[in-house]
């Protein structure tokens, strides 16, 4: 994963309430596209035009705003749809920060998994970024520096050392690999109906 | 009483008996009993383990179907060569390669996975279930604590069988009193997202209990489990009683005689404890509530039908989604005119809802300029319909029988509602686009789909 430790750029903003996972990327982007390549289609209901040229009204697609590493938004930002892909197209168009008043949960898990941070704060205090041009964020401090304000921000210490370090889930979990199998050695015997056997 | 017990929710116990290990600071390793895979992610999850040169820890306790990007039309066991065909054959040769059961299209058990998974005895009471789709906490229905999980987090089960998880909240919604004719399950979860917002579960846990829920068959539990989501909530569980266990008796996968003797005899210890608490509670009285269907492009933009557009007066959302949708503030919501109809998707299209959409279209005929299609949410589903008549009853009536699968709630497979078309579904998601870009669609059950179907306009299913 790739780490997050800090981040200084133009926070553009998209202030909408429920903004779902499948606005983010279509569900027809998800097959036959690599991770790599998705960013090209992030919110592209949105930014394309049918025609395939970029809408100018649409906010990503403005100076100072195109290539904004951070985004401002309302409540329930990624909500809908499981899809990681919402992570890597936003990741792709260069987004590492979204700031919004609350996230759906699995988009936020999903952030976690891939070095996208999520930062959660009042809806007053989202709005008064709205227009806050150039932020700095800093994980590790848990604030943003805005113009002269400083905001204080709150991740949970798992996921802030898991970000701060990129580390590797998978890589941790092995690390438990003689609990799993003593977990799975005695619900053999507590719950054998869970147990399928091998085959069709 | 001495060193009493904490008492415990029914989600509380099926987390229990699932950590692994403690990780600290809220968040355990949990074991998970099945993932579930599908086309459009499962082949990726598969293909990633194997990237990292991992084995599939346990591929017994996985289980593969095509569904979200297969072609729900007839003869589709030939293509290989549409997106969807090809997605189908990879998941079908990376399941053989890892030992991962897979049902193709044809066979009894190929459908959307929230369907056949608890039809084949899959997904059992008291067990953690996972699956690359949201929809997952459909599978709560039968007291299996069910979520969906992106890419990484499915990659990390298949090579672990476990999850790195933080413990959420817990919140109880008691539906008591009885619903009035022609309101259903879809109904109720319509009317708590408006009421409660479509991120008011966000972080919870939810338990659906009461009178009503006791009384539900398994079917309408997964149709309200399933909309847990769109409050926000990732899993929703109703506990398992003598209804559960009389369902899960008999599947494939499901275990019998002295088995399945055991496995009643501790899932009958699950149930929320009588003094246990929640961090939440909510209620609903189920006899206040009218067929609901949605006006707008989230799911909490719902009204009763007999209810009116709202005045987004001090609501940009909701005159952005006025505008989307093409209504009119204070315009009643019944008789709007519909071009499409699609009854199907995880949320209702077992069984029971294909029976509720064929009693309204019996003898009756789709109104000129609408298409209506039926999706049946699996083979069984359309072989079990299909034994009835109820195939028959639709084609009569001008609907379309298609092959199962997600087809138009998602419309991955190239199934869409043309642009600025207007349709009533049955699915769970009314999102911009989401049946196609440009498309247009209004949340309800398979009975108000169907009487829309019939009238060529969204129509109260009781006055018909």
């Amino acid at each position: 994963m790739t780490p997050f430790t800090q981040l200084t750029g133009v926070a553009a903003p998209l202030m909408r309430d429920n903004i779902d996972t499948d606005i983010i990327i279509r569900v027809e982007r998800l097959a036959g596209t690599t991770r790599e390549s998705m960013g090209a289609f992030a919110f592209e209901t949105w930014r394309i035009r049918p025609d395939g040229t970029e809408d100018p009204a649409f906010v990503l697609n403005r100076p100072p705003y195109r290539g904004a590493p951070i985004l401002i938004t309302g409540a329930n930002f990624g909500c809908g749809s499981s899809r990681e892909g919402a992570v890597w197209a936003l990741m792709g168009l260069g987004v590492r920060c979204v700031i919004a008043e609350s996230f759906g949960e699995i988009f936020t898990g999903n952030c976690f998994q891939n070095g996208l941070l999520p930062i959660a704060l009042p809806g007053g205090v989202v709005r008064s970024l709205a227009d806050a041009g150039v932020l700095t964020i800093d994980l590790a401090a848990q604030h943003i520096l805005a113009g002269g304000d400083r905001i204080l921000f709150t991740i949970e210490p798992m996921r802030r050392a898991s970000l701060l370090e990129g580390l590797d889930d998978i890589g941790l979990t092995q690390q438990h690999g003689a609990a799993i199998a003593a977990f799975q050695a005695a619900d053999r015997v507590a719950r054998p109906w869970v147990w399928l056997p091998d085959g069709p | 009483m001495f060193g009493a017990a904490k008492m415990r929710t029914l989600f509380d116990k099926v987390w229990d008996s699932h950590v692994v290990a403690d990780l600290g600071a809220g968040w355990s390793l949990l074991h998970i009993d099945r993932h579930l895979l599908h086309d459009l992610s499962g082949g990726r999850a598969l293909t990633d383990v194997l990237a990292r040169g991992l084995p599939v820890r346990n591929p017994a306790l996985a289980a593969a179907t095509p569904d979200h990007a297969v072609s729900s039309a007839p003869g589709r066991a030939g293509d290989t060569a549409s997106t969807g065909g090809k997605l189908r054959i990879s998941l079908r040769d990376q399941a053989a390669a890892m030992g991962v059961r897979f049902f193709d299209v044809g066979q009894d058990g190929q459908g959307i996975v929230h369907v056949m998974a608890p039809e084949l005895g899959l997904v059992l009471p008291g067990t953690t279930v996972i699956c690359g789709d949201s929809h997952t906490c459909t599978n709560g229905g039968l007291g299996a604590l069910a979520f969906g999980v992106g890419s990484s987090e499915l990659t990390h089960a298949l090579a672990t069988q476990t999850l790195r998880q933080r413990r959420p909240r817990t919140m109880r919604i008691r539906i008591d009193g009885r619903t009035g004719p022609g309101v259903t399950a879809k109904d109720l979860a319509l009317h708590l997202i408006r009421r409660l917002g479509a991120s008011a579960g966000t972080g919870y846990a939810v338990e659906y209990a009461g009178a009503m829920v006791r009384a539900m068959s398994i079917e309408e539990r997964m149709t309200l489990c399933n909309l847990s989501i769109e409050m926000g909530a990732k899993i929703g569980m109703v506990a398992p009683d003598d209804a559960t266990y009389a369902y899960v008796a008999g599947r494939r996968f499901a275990p019998s005689g002295a088995m399945l003797d055991q496995a009643i005899c501790t899932w009958r210890t699950l149930p929320t404890d009588d003094d246990a608490s929640f961090d939440r509670e909510e209620a609903l009285d189920a006899a206040a509530i009218a067929p609901t269907v949605t006006w707008g492009t989230s799911p909490e933009h719902a009204i009763g039908v007999d209810e009116a557009v709202p005045d987004p007066a001090g609501n940009p959302a909701w005159g952005a989604a006025i505008d989307y949708m093409g209504l009119a503030p204070g315009q009643p919501i019944a008789g709007t005119a519909i071009d499409w109809v699609f009854i199907g998707s995880c949320a209702n299209s077992r069984l029971p809802d294909l029976r509720a959409a064929a009693a309204i279209a019996r003898d009756r005929h789709v109104a000129a300029g609408v298409t209506a299609w039926v999706v049946p949410g699996s083979e069984r589903v359309k072989r079990d319909a299909e034994a009835e008549g109820l195939d028959r009853v639709f084609r009569d009536a001008g609907f379309v029988w298609r092959e199962p699968g997600c087809s138009l709630c998602v419309a991955a497979n190239g199934d869409r509602v043309p642009p600025g078309k207007r349709a009533v579904s049955t699915s769970n998601r009314n999102f911009v686009g989401r049946q196609g870009p440009g498309s247009r669609t209004h949340l309800a059950s398979p009975a108000m789909a169907a009487a829309a179907a019939i009238r060529g306009a969204i129509t109260d299913v009781r006055r018909l």
